[in-house]
Order: structure tokens, then sequence, then C-alpha cells
């Protein structure tokens, strides 16, 4: 099982992200490094969710907005490892609507569930797979430090393929 | 010019974020990137070679799909070029049973 890796505060952010916008979805992006079994979160990134016709439980993050995030990241030297959202009034559990929608393959998708406006589970999924066609989400385990290890140069591409296996 | 390679599509692409490319076109640069990386061709493209709907390309801030050349228009050295897979998602009323079917809670 994989590890996501996350500073008290970077997961206290986007939980507390899911509670001020209740009832509708929150979303945004996770910026870090892959750390030979997953990802180490070094910040989030909040992002607008464009899905305004149903924001209570559909998400979009506008492309353009993602275009300014990477370049962040990359400011940062930083990769972008994965995303979150929240699900009101709904478990912290993938959709068949998160899966269909998933194409960051590598990468970890954070659901917080937010119970009647106080945030609820918060898990992780994976994106596993190497293509469209194999994809899957995989749970992943959460770890929350209240601060991080900086992270030794590591092979990303390596890292990324053992994440694909 | 230079183009950009999203996390996802980095294990294609000898994990480069990023490769720099000679080409007078959105599409020549394109041409370019999956002629040094094939395998990314099938991340990017369909069977029929147009670019998946799910994969945004910008360049510097604008929506290819968008400017009246689309993947024709014009580029100069100093552009830049992403590709950006879609993100979106969200609760819906059959969540609660996927979730239960296929994702046990991990912590």
């Amino acid at each position: 099982m994989s590890v996501l890796r996350l500073s008290k505060a970077v997961y206290e952010a986007i939980r507390a992200h899911g509670e001020e916008t209740y009832p509708h979805e929150c979303c945004g992006a996770l910026l870090g490094r892959p750390s030979g079994d997953g990802w180490q979160i070094e910040s989030s990134v909040r992002a607008g969710n464009t899905r305004t016709d149903s924001a209570h439980n559909r998400y979009q993050i506008a492309p353009a907005e993602l275009v300014k995030i990477e370049r962040e990241a990359r400011r940062q030297a930083l990769s972008i490892g994965g995303f979150y959202h929240s699900h009101p009034d709904h478990p912290a559990q993938w959709s068949p609507t998160d899966f269909a929608e998933a194409h960051w393959l590598g990468c970890s998708y954070v659901i917080t569930e937010v119970a009647k406006g106080k945030a609820a589970a918060t898990n992780s999924f994976l994106l596993a797979g190497t293509t469209e066609e194999d994809k899957r989400f995989e749970p992943e385990k959460i770890e929350v430090a209240e601060t991080l290890e900086p992270l030794a140069a590591q092979s990303e591409s390596k890292i990324e393929r053992n994440l694909h296996e | 010019m230079k183009i950009f390679i999203p996390t996802p599509l980095r294990t294609h692409a000898a994990g480069k974020d990023a490769l720099d490319v000679n080409a007078a076109t959105v599409s020549g640069a394109l041409d370019e990137l999956t002629r040094t990386f094939p395998d990314l061709r099938k991340h990017l493209f369909t069977g029929e070679g147009n670019l998946r709907a799910f994969v945004n390309i910008y360049l510097n801030d604008e929506d290819v799909r968008y400017l009246p050349a689309k993947e024709a228009t014009a580029v100069s050295d100093t552009d830049t070029l992403s590709i950006i897979p879609s993100i979106a998602g969200g609760a819906d009323a059959a969540s609660r049973a996927a979730g239960r079917a296929d994702g046990p809670r991990c912590s």
C-alpha cells in the first residue's frame, strides 16, 4: 500500500477548506515530491470549483488555474502529486464520477467527508495503472506529521514507475 | 519552445518534466514531443489521432482549443506549451454503494 505523507498544517488546511465551502464541494491541488512509496506533500493550493451548476456534488478545477498551479509548483521545485476535494454529507470514498474523471495516473486523490459542516473522515486513493484502460483507485495510507523530514533527491521517474506497478 | 510535461506522463518521458523542441506550430511541437517519446502518443491522442477529450493543451495562458487556428497556431521559441489533464469529479447518488464495494477505508 502506498503512503501519502502530509504535514499537520496541510492536512488541517484541506479539511478546513471543505468546512468553509460546505454545503458545496471544495477542491485543490497537492504539491510535493515522490517519496519512494508514495508522495510527500509540502503544500496545498486551493482552487475554485467551476461546477457552480451542481457544486454540492460536483467539482472541477479550471485548466487555466491548473496551468498556474503547475507553474507555481515548478517555481518551488515541486510537482503536482495529487488533488483533494470534499464530499458534503457523503462518505470519504471515491464515486463513479470521481473515477471516470480521474486522469492523473500515479497521483493521490484525497477525499474528505464533511458531515453537517464538520470535516469527518479523510481518505486518500492512489490512481494506479499505466493507461486509461487499466487505471484503478487503490486506497493508500495517510501519514500526518507535525513536520515533514526533507526528502533527499531521488529519481522521480523510478519512483513513478513504482507507483504505476 | 518548451513543452511542460505533467506528473502522470513523465513516466513515459524518461522522467522529464519539460522538453525543448523546435517547431513552427502547436501540432508540430506535439509531433516532436511524441517522436522523442513515442509512448506518450497513446496517452495524448485517440486511435483516430484526435487529442483525447480530457487532455488540455495551453499555449502560454491560452487554451489551444479556443484559438482561431487551434493546433495549427504558430509558435515562437519563447512560447511555452502546457499539457494539463483535466481534474473533476464529485460525490453522486451512487457514491455510497461504489465506495463500499470497491474502496475500503484506509484510515
